[in-house]
C-alpha cells in the first residue's frame, strides 16, 4: 500500500511540475487548413482551430471559428495533431555520437530497472529540436534496446530547456530485451543464451514478487528496506507499467508472450520483425506493437526478415500498433518517425492508418490519449503544418506548435 | 569500391546491378575489353589510425603528396624507357596504376566530409592534375563556390539525421540545392547499408524537398552520375543506340507512394514487382535475399542450371 501511495504521488508530482513550468501562453491562436486531419472523425475541409491558454478550446470549419481581435492566425495547405513519437533514443543518445553525449546504455549490468530515464534526457540536445522541425511533438525515449532490462523510459514534448518542463510521464514503461542483443557482451554478468536471459528476467520478477508480499506484511518489522530495482519490477507486477520489450525472431516474441502471461504482466512488444509469423498470438494476448523502424536498416541475424510492410501486416491483423524512430548507433544518428511513417504508408498502411499511427493511435498505445493525439477541444494543442501531404517526400512541415506556442516556422 | 578506412584503399569497378554467374558477366568494358573503374582515396578522420596510418589531416595529405611525386617520377622513366628500352623501369604495379591516375584514365573518388578536407582534395587535384569525383561532401554547402571554381563534381548523400559521426554533424539535406547553385555537377548516391538503395530516388526527392530543382534531382539520378564515370555515352539517358537500362514506375518517380515496376538492364527484364520472388527483395530484409538465392539455386523455375 505504501508503495501505492508512493506512486500515485510521484505520478501527481510530475503532471504538478510539467504544468507549472510549461510556459502557458495567454495568447489565443487559430490555425487554419485547407484539410484538418483532427484524427477524430473524418478530415475537415477548410478546418480551424482555436487555441487559448496552451489548450485547443475550438476545432471545427474556418467560417465557424472567429479569430478574436490581436489573434495570431496561422494557415497552411494540411494541419494534424502534433506527432507522437512512439519510441526512441532521442536526448538520450546525442547526435554527435561522442561518449560524453551517449546516455542511452549503461553496460555495467544486464539487469538496470532502477535507471529513470528523467535522469538522462538531454531536452536541449540537437536532435530534438532536429524532429521537432518535422512536426514531432511527443516522444516516447528513454534507455535503448540492448540490454536485458536496460532501465526506464519516459514521454516528453519535444520542447522546454529543462526536462521537468517537456515531460508529460516521467515514468512510462521498463525496457527490455530478447534475443541476440540481450545476450553476453564478454562481461560475465550478461546472460549467454536465450534460455538464461529468459531464467534471469523470471528471478528479477520472482524476487520482486517477494519484495511486493514482503511489502504487504501486517508486520512492520517484516517489510523490507526500500530497494529501487524491486520497486521498479513490483509497478510491473502490479500493472502501473508495461514491460516494453524489444525482440524480433518470432521465437523470442513467444517466449515474452509466455513471460507477461506467467507473471500476469502487460506487454508491449517492439520492433518485432517477424511478428508477421505470429499474427494471431499476438492479437488473442491483446498485446500492442511498437513496429520496427520502416526503413531499419536488418542487416542479417535476427532481424533479416524485416519488411517495409511489418506495419500493415500487423494492422490487418487488427494488432493495435504506433511506429517508432527506434535507435541509431551510426549515421543517420536518429530516423524521423514521419518519414517512416511515410514508407509504411506507401507499403500497405492507408494514409489514414498511418497518420493514426503516429498520431492517436500512438497516443493510446502510450496511454497519454487525453492530453494528446488527436485536435479535439480540452486538448494540449500541439499542432503540426505542412505544405502537401505530409508523407510526401517533398512536402515540408511548415510550422509546429506545442502547447499552444509556434516553435517552429521554418519550412523543413 | 573498397572503403575509406585508408587514404588510398583500391581500385573501383563499375558494373551493372544484373545477376551474373561471375564477375565477369556484370562488369562494363571499354571496347578494347579493358574493365573500367578507378581509384577510390579517402581523407578526414576515417584514415586516422596507429602508424603506419596518419594521425592528422597534415600528415594524410603529406602521405598522398609523396606516393604521387613518386609516381610522377615512375612516369618520367616510363617515358624515357619508351624511348630507351634498356631505360625501362621494373614493373611497379602500385606506380602503375598512379600512372593511370596522373594520366586523368581513372578517376579518383574521393571520401570527405569536413569543408577543409574538401578543399585538400581540390589542391591536391590541381597539383597532381587527376580527374576527381568527391564523394558524401557532407560540408560541401560550405565550399560551394571554391568546388564549383575547380570544376569537381560531387555524388553526394542525404540522410534522414544529421550526426552520428562528428565529420558528419553538419551534413544537411540542403546540400544539393547549394551545389546546384553553384553550378556544380552533382549526383546521389546511397552508400548502402547508409541508405536504402531501394529507396534511391527518395534520396532525389528529399534533395527537392530541400532546394534542389526536379530537373537536376532527376539528372542526379541518372546522367550526372554518368558523366562522372565517362560513361554517359551508354548510360544514364534515355537515347538511341545507348545500352536498354531503364525502370518502369507506377508514378511520378519523386512521389513516397510510387514504385519500381520493373526495372530492365541491358534490354533485359531484372525485376518485376509482379514477380512474387522480386517483390519480397523488394519489401524484405537480407532474409529475402537469402531464401531467394536458395530459392534459385534448387527449386527455381529455371532448375539446375
Amino acid at each position: 500500500m505504501r508503495l501505492r501511495a508512493a506512486i500515485v504521488c510521484f505520478a501527481a508530482i510530475g503532471v504538478i511540475i510539467s504544468r507549472i513550468a510549461t510556459p502557458v501562453s495567454a495568447d489565443s491562436l487559430v490555425v487554419r487548413g485547407e484539410i484538418v486531419h483532427t484524427m477524430a472523425g473524418a478530415p475537415l475541409t477548410n478546418g480551424a482551430v482555436l487555441v487559448e491558454n496552451g489548450r485547443i478550446a475550438k476545432v471545427g470549419p474556418a467560417t465557424e471559428i472567429a479569430a478574436p481581435p490581436g489573434t495570431r492566425v496561422l494557415s497552411a495547405k494540411v494541419v494534424t495533431p502534433g506527432l507522437i513519437d512512439a519510441h526512441t533514443v532521442i536526448g538520450f543518445t546525442g547526435y554527435l555520437n561522442q561518449d560524453q553525449d551517449q546516455d542511452q546504455l549503461d553496460p555495467s549490468e544486464s539487469i538496470q530497472p532502477e535507471l529513470r530515464a528523467i535522469d538522462g534526457y538531454n531536452p536541449q540536445e540537437h536532435l530534438v529540436e532536429y524532429v521537432r522541425g518535422y512536426g514531432i511533438t511527443t516522444i516516447h525515449t528513454g534507455h535503448a534496446p540492448g540490454a536485458l532490462i536496460s532501465g526506464q523510459t519516459m514521454i516528453v514534448k519535444t520542447t522546454g530547456n529543462n526536462v521537468e518542463a517537456a515531460v508529460i510521464r516521467p515514468v512510462a514503461m521498463i525496457a527490455a530485451t530478447l534475443g541476440e542483443s540481450a545476450r553476453a557482451r564478454g562481461d560475465k554478468k550478461s546472460p549467454g543464451t536465450r534460455s538464461k536471459a529468459v531464467a534471469l528476467l523470471r528471478s528479477e520478477l520472482i524476487k520482486a514478487q517477494n519484495y511486493r508480499k514482503k511489502q504487504a506484511s501486517e508486520d512492520e518489522k517484516k517489510r523490507p528496506e526500500p530497494d529501487l530495482r524491486n520497486e521498479a519490477m513490483a509497478q510491473v507486477l502490479a500493472g502501473e507499467l508495461p514491460l516494453l520489450v524489444t525482440v524480433h525472431r518470432s521465437a523470442d516474441i513467444r517466449t515474452a508472450l509466455r513471460v507477461a502471461k506467467e507473471f500476469d504482466i502487460r506487454l508491449v512488444l517492439d520492433g518485432c520483425a517477424e511478428a508477421y509469423l505470429l499474427t494471431e498470438e499476438i492479437k488473442a494476448a491483446g498485446v500492442p506493437v511498437i513496429v520496427h523502424p520502416t526503413m531499419w536498416r536488418s542487416g542479417r541475424g535476427e532481424t533479416e526478415n524485416i519488411s517495409f510492410e511489418t506495419a500493415s501486416i500487423l494492422r490487418r491483423a487488427g494488432i493495435p500498433i504506433a511506429m517508432q524512430s527506434g535507435y541509431e548507433d551510426y549515421v543517420p544518428k536518429t530516423r524521423v518517425v514521419l518519414f517512416e511513417a511515410a514508407v509504411a504508408a506507401a507499403n500497405g498502411l492507408s494514409f489514414a492508418e498511418a497518420l493514426e499511427s503516429v498520431t492517436i493511435g500512438a497516443a493510446r498505445l502510450l496511454g497519454i490519449e487525453a492530453r494528446v493525439g488527436s485536435l479535439e477541444a480540452g486538448k494540449d494543442a500541439d499542432l503540426a503544418l505542412y505544405d502537401g501531404d505530409p508523407f510526401e517526400y517533398t512536402t515540408h512541415c511548415v510550422g509546429v506548435v506545442i502547447d499552444g506556442q509556434v516553435v517552429s516556422e521554418t519550412a523543413r | 569500391m573498397p572503403g575509406s578506412g585508408h587514404l588510398l584503399s583500391g581500385q573501383t569497378i563499375y558494373m551493372k546491378n544484373k545477376r551474373g554467374r561471375t564477375i565477369e558477366d556484370v562488369v562494363i568494358r571499354d571496347p578494347a575489353g579493358n574493365i573500367l573503374g578507378g581509384i577510390k582515396m579517402a581523407n578526414g578522420t576515417n584514415s586516422h589510425r596507429e602508424p603506419p596510418f596518419p594521425a592528422t589531416r597534415a600528415k594524410s595529405a603529406a602521405l598522398v603528396r609523396q606516393k604521387f611525386v613518386k609516381a610522377q617520377e615512375y612516369r618520367r622513366k616510363l617515358e624515357k624507357g619508351r624511348e630507351d628500352p634498356e631505360k625501362m623501369p621494373e614493373r611497379d604495379l602500385e606506380m602503375e596504376a598512379l600512372v593511370e591516375v596522373l594520366e586523368r584514365r581513372w578517376v579518383v573518388h574521393h571520401h570527405t566530409h569536413r569543408n577543409d578536407d574538401i578543399v585538400t582534395v581540390l589542391r591536391l587535384a590541381k597539383e597532381f592534375g587527376f580527374k576527381v569525383v568527391l564523394h558524401h561532401v557532407s560540408e560541401g554547402w560550405k565550399v560551394a563556390e571554391e568546388i564549383a571554381a575547380a570544376d569537381v563534381p560531387c555524388s553526394i548523400i542525404l540522410v534522414d539525421s544529421p550526426g552520428g559521426k562528428i565529420e558528419a554533424m553538419n551534413l544537411i539535406m540542403e546540400t544539393g540545392g547549394v551545389l546546384e547553385r553553384a553550378g556544380v555537377l552533382t549526383a546521389f548516391h546511397t552508400d548502402d547499408p547508409i541508405t536504402d538503395s531501394r529507396l534511391f530516388l527518395r534520396m532525389a526527392a528529399l534533395g527537392v524537398r530541400a532546394g534542389m530543382s526536379r530537373e537536376k534531382a532527376l539528372e542526379a539520378l541518372t546522367i550526372a552520375g554518368a558523366k562522372m564515370l565517362d560513361l554517359d555515352h551508354r548510360i544514364g539517358s534515355l537515347e538511341p543506340r545507348k545500352d536498354a537500362d531503364f525502370i518502369i514506375l507506377t508514378g511520378d518517380p519523386l512521389s513516397v507512394y510510387t514504385r519500381v515496376q520493373q526495372t530492365w538492364i541491358d534490354g533485359e527484364l531484372v525485376f518485376d514487382l509482379d514477380n512474387p520472388d522480386d517483390r519480397l527483395f523488394a519489401v524484405g530484409g537480407y532474409g529475402a535475399g537469402k531464401d531467394q538465392a536458395m530459392h534459385l539455386c534448387c527449386f527455381g523455375p529455371q532448375g539446375h542450371d
